[in-house]
């Protein structure tokens, strides 16, 4: 009897507690930026695909959501051909992220992505490909590569001396 | 046996003269190494395999040495772990990375990197360097091989392969200190028909694969399975790999008897036919084929290009009798005759290794560079080895000590003799090549087989002498000459042969398709090309009912079948192949085959009406006297190692719930494979198969192909496990056949003799249809002499030989036999060598 009093009045109490719970959707939480949510693939600062296709993302994935095809441009920047994501498989993990080395792939905190169908959770580049730099504003993975792209010539990157004169005498 | 302690711990080793660094590996230790290679040997460049070494027992200082240096000696003790060593190991690797680039993810080695590989192994997790990195420029070194010279180690691997191991001469190390420089004086074709090998040789990205950086995929996405090159008669084994339904790239499988480390670039290559868009794909309707051989007489062709399977699959569906070789008039006598002479000559046919190891070699019409390419490296190192061999025995060299050795013997070569019609790549090793035509060759050989000729008399002095003919002369001859001389020397016979089953077809002992009956109503002809054999195709198959072609290539046969199958290329099926040694191979599916693609031997089946597993298909040949024990070749589809199959996908293959999800987001079954004990899944056993079976080099820490000598008995010994492949020939069965020595070649005023020109790039008709084959075949032209070259003014001439009639540029070939022309093979479907005419010019000839 007792611990059943105990109860109605605890029930009472909160009605002039703060109230914790959101009216989602109309109300939204802020997420930290560091939130894992939908992955984007950025761009640089350049405005190019940040993404070189190098298939660390794709193979370090537990669930194996991430299939990719390298290809090249004439100049010899490297991009994927496809890019997809099956986000009916993904964990948001973010190893992707972490294993990433040209910041291309970053988890966003955007998580409203239900679907009535799986299908419609299989993204491809065009869905993932973003126009910003994402949290990362100033890597150029270009920049410090030593391979030649259009643009961006043998001696050019940073921490590069000139190329060398093989025919040169000099020490 | 000797006992050498490492860290404290006896070891048994055979010493062998073999080095520290070698006997580390062989016993499964991990050394971190660059310059050292087991096929180049030694040359203590990058200081890398370093390791403490002490006095005795009571030496508890030692003194830091390099293992691949150091020969191994009963009683040693060292020690590989101590800090001092692993210190310096680090250091060295932290000063070859000094001007590495940060191009791991742009890099097509990455993730089988063997700079990758040590610099974990070594401990050297950090970057610290701050300064400006050296930059040089990349040369086109051609379609094959990309050059990425920022990656350079300067570990000069790919030098003492290129110059030293396969003779080629463009490839230099240019410059000076960190300057060093290793390519060509001018960007340009990289001129070794070995030169794919760097891919493989050099330890980083600075040599890749250019036509697997047009597909790109990482190694451990490569779905690969054990398989045979399918180029040439040699049978090396490959590793081809594939994705996405496309073949990547081919690899070296490592064989001990045959391929070793290294393989030919029409091998490594050739394989983009596989991809080819201009295949047959769509089949014709089964049934409709199925009545039509029961409307009269039934003749069937083989292929030396099929696999055993396939041709049994064939002979069982239109019966024995009516059963013929796929094969030229004159190709088909020739191999029959070289099988005959293989089984009467008293030891069997040399494998690859047995090859190098020969300490003479007698060299009769033929040009292995560009018939058999893998024979001709192996000859290369038959001439080069003795005189090594022996300096070392005199100077007291090690035989791993490379530079000293090479430095020893300068430009001295064993007795090597080259009699060709035409210039060879080996003539630079040879002692002596002469300049004749077939018969002289012939002559040549059995003057050799007399005794007379100091040519005889080098040879007779020989250990292990060898002597090397084949297909690519044309010449029954010539073949026969080489048996002559290769039974009176007491050596080694080699012939070379044409396709990758050339000696398994003739095994079945079926004539020829140029005899085949002219009131055949149905003709099947499994992957044969009518128009590339005989001369009179058209008017023949104009005959025939109904022409049914099983074919993985869109050959002119093809588009004048009434009926097409379209066959599985050597990557989706599984076959059994008969190399030049009468030696069986498996190999097996890469890949299952898309769309209307079956097995050659699945379609034949099913137009008998018959279904049957593989095995099943190898069991019913083996019953043929001929075949007895093929099904020794691999194990069979029911072996399993723990309960498990081999899987064909590495453990880490990625995006398996991604690939296919565009299609479907339902992950599909892992296609079940009845044939074969492996799987096409990344799931199974992820041991060590036997070697029959191995699809992948790769163990724990070794990423590159470097993981070999994991694998390996010992380093550069045979792989663990049973050996790969059964012998099918049987040899010393019985008496020569009498051959006599043909008439002098005399010149002939009205008419000139068409020799038969073979090249690696192109003549070989699956290879020609790969892109980057296709880029360095040359185009066609007629060699002649120097006199016939000025009579005919180097326009282009008119050439009839036979019924074709074929204009031509020229080229000059001063040293060709008067009387002689050298035409390439494959523009005409008449045999070489043939009498013929030239017309053009200022003047007739």
């Amino acid at each position: 009897m007792l611990s059943i009093l105990h109860t109605i009045w605890n029930v009472f109490t909160h009605a002039f507690h703060r109230r914790v719970t959101v009216r989602y959707p109309e109300e939204k939480r802020p997420l930290p930026p560091r939130w894992r949510g939908r992955i984007v693939l950025t761009r640089d600062p350049d405005g190019a695909e940040r993404c070189v296709a190098c298939q660390l993302c794709s193979v370090v994935c537990p669930v194996g959501c991430i299939a990719l095809q390298t290809t090249q441009d004439e100049t010899g920047r490297r991009y994927p051909a496809f890019f997809r994501i099956n986000f009916s498989r993904c964990i948001f993990c973010g190893f992707c992220e972490e294993a990433c080395p040209t910041c291309a792939i970053q988890l966003t905190p955007d998580y409203e992505m239900a679907e009535y169908t799986r299908p419609a959770l299989v993204y491809e580049k065009e869905d993932l490909l973003i126009d910003g730099t994402g949290k990362y504003h100033d890597y150029n993975y270009y920049r410090v590569a030593g391979l030649a792209i259009g643009g961006k010539d043998k001696g050019e990157a940073e921490h590069e001396q000139p190329p060398v004169d093989v025919r040169g005498l000099l020490p | 046996m000797a006992t050498i302690y490492i860290d404290n711990e006896p070891y048994t080793v055979e010493p062998n003269g073999r080095n520290l660094l070698e006997v580390c590996l062989s016993l499964g230790l991990d050394l971190p190494y660059f310059c050292w290679h087991p096929a180049l040997k030694s040359v203590g460049a990058c200081r890398q395999c370093a390791v403490i070494l002490f006095r005795d027992e009571n030496d508890t200082r030692g003194r830091l040495t390099m293992a691949c240096m150091t020969a191994a000696r009963d009683g040693m003790r060292l020690s590989l772990t101590d800090p001092r060593a692993v210190a310096f190991r680090a250091s060295i690797i932290e000063w070859l990375m000094v001007n590495h680039p940060h191009d791991c993810p742009v890099c097509d080695e990455g993730g089988e990197c063997h700079l990758q590989d040590m610099t974990v192994m070594t401990g050297h997790v950090r970057r610290d360097y701050r300064f400006d990195k050296r930059t040089h420029r990349n040369q086109n070194l051609g379609p094959l091989v990309n050059h990425e010279m920022n990656r350079c180690i300067a570990c000069y691997r790919c030098v003492r392969y290129y110059r030293d191991y396969a003779g080629g001469r463009d490839l230099q190390a240019l410059g000076w200190h960190d300057h060093v420089y290793f390519g060509r004086m001018e960007d340009g074709t990289l001129e070794s028909p070995f030169s794919g090998n760097l891919v493989e040789v050099c330890p980083t990205g600075v040599f890749t694969d250019k036509t697997l950086g047009r597909h790109y995929t990482r190694k451990w996405d490569l779905q690969t399975a054990p398989s045979l090159c399918v180029h040439c008669g040699v049978g090396c084994n490959t590793m081809p790999g594939e994705r996405y339904g496309l073949l990547r790239r081919v690899q070296n499988r490592f064989h001990h008897e045959i391929n070793g480390y290294f393989l030919c670039d029409r091998g490594r290559y050739g394989y983009e036919f596989v991809n080819d868009a201009a295949r047959p794909r769509v089949a014709a309707d089964p049934d409709t084929v199925r009545g039509w051989l029961s409307e009269g007489r039934v003749a069937g062709a083989g292929s030396p290009r099929a696999s055993l399977e396939a041709n049994a699959a064939l002979r069982a569906l239109v019966g024995a009798e009516n059963f013929y070789a796929g094969v030229a008039p004159a190709e088909h006598a020739l191999v029959a005759l070289m099988r005959a002479l293989l089984e009467v000559h008293p030891t069997p046919p040399p494998s690859l290794r047995e090859v190098e190891e020969a300490d003479a070699v007698l060299l009769l019409g033929e040009d292995p560079t560009h018939t058999t390419p893998r024979l001709a490296l192996a000859l290369r190192q038959a001439a080069l080895r003795p005189p090594m061999a022996a300096a070392g025995a005199t100077l007291k060299i090690p035989p791993f000590d490379d530079a000293a050795l090479r430095e020893a013997v300068q430009d001295a070569t064993a007795p090597f003799f080259i009699a060709t019609p035409q210039a060879t790549a080996l003539d630079g090793v040879a002692m002596q090549a002469l300049r004749l035509a077939p018969d002289d060759v012939a002559r040549l050989g059995y003057a050799i087989a007399a005794g007379e000729g100091e040519i005889a008399a080098a040879l007779r002095n020989a250990q292990r002498p060898l002597v090397v003919a084949g297909f690519g002369s044309g010449s029954p001859a010539v073949a026969q000459a080489a048996a002559a001389a290769a039974r009176a020397l007491g050596a080694r016979l080699c012939f070379t042969l044409p396709a990758c089953n050339s000696l398994g077809l003739a095994l079945f002992d079926a004539p020829g398709v140029a005899d085949m009956p002219r009131d055949v109503k149905t003709l099947i002809l499994l992957e044969t090309d009518l128009f590339r054999l005989l001369p009179d195709a058209e008017a023949r198959l104009r005959k025939v009912k109904h022409v049914v072609v099983l074919d993985c290539l869109a050959t002119p046969t093809v588009a004048a079948a009434h009926a097409v199958l379209p066959t599985a290329t050597f990557a989706e099926a599984d076959g059994t192949l008969v190399n030049y040694e009468g030696r069986a191979q498996r190999h097996f599916r890469v890949f299952p085959a898309t769309g209307d693609v079956r097995e050659a031997w699945q379609w034949l089946d099913a137009l008998r009406g018959v279904t049957r597993t593989f095995d099943e298909v190898t069991a019913a040949l083996a019953a043929l006297p001929a075949f007895a024990g093929v099904e020794g070749a691999a194990p069979r589809a029911e072996f399993r190692l723990l309960g498990q199959p081999v899987p064909r996908q590495p453990h880490r293959t990625s995006g398996r719930t991604a690939v296919t999800a565009n299609v479907d987001v339902h992950e599909p079954t892992t296609p079940p494979d009845p044939d074969s004990p492996l799987a096409f899944s990344m799931e199974g056993y992820q041991g060590h198969p036997p070697a029959p079976l191995t699809p992948r080099f790769w163990a724990p820490g070794w990423n590159s192909q470097q993981a070999l000598n994991k694998f390996q008995q010992e380093v550069g010994g045979p792989l663990v496990g049973r050996p790969t492949g059964v012998h099918l020939l049987p040899v010393n069965t019985g008496a020569v056949p009498a051959g006599t020595p043909p008439p002098p070649f005399q010149p002939r005023a009205d008419a000139v003799l068409f020799l038969p020109a073979h090249h690696i790039f192109g003549s070989e008709p699956l290879s020609a249809r790969a892109p980057g084959i296709a880029a360095l075949t040359p185009a066609p032209a007629l060699a002649v002499g120097a006199a016939l070259y000025a009579r005919l003014g180097g326009g282009p001439v008119e050439v009839r030989v036979g019924d074709a009639v074929l204009t031509l540029p020229l080229r000059e070939d001063p040293a060709l036999p008067v009387g002689t022309a050298v035409l390439p093979v494959g523009l005409c479907a008449e045999a070489l060598p043939a009498w013929g005419t030239l017309t053009g010019g200022p003047r007739d000839a």
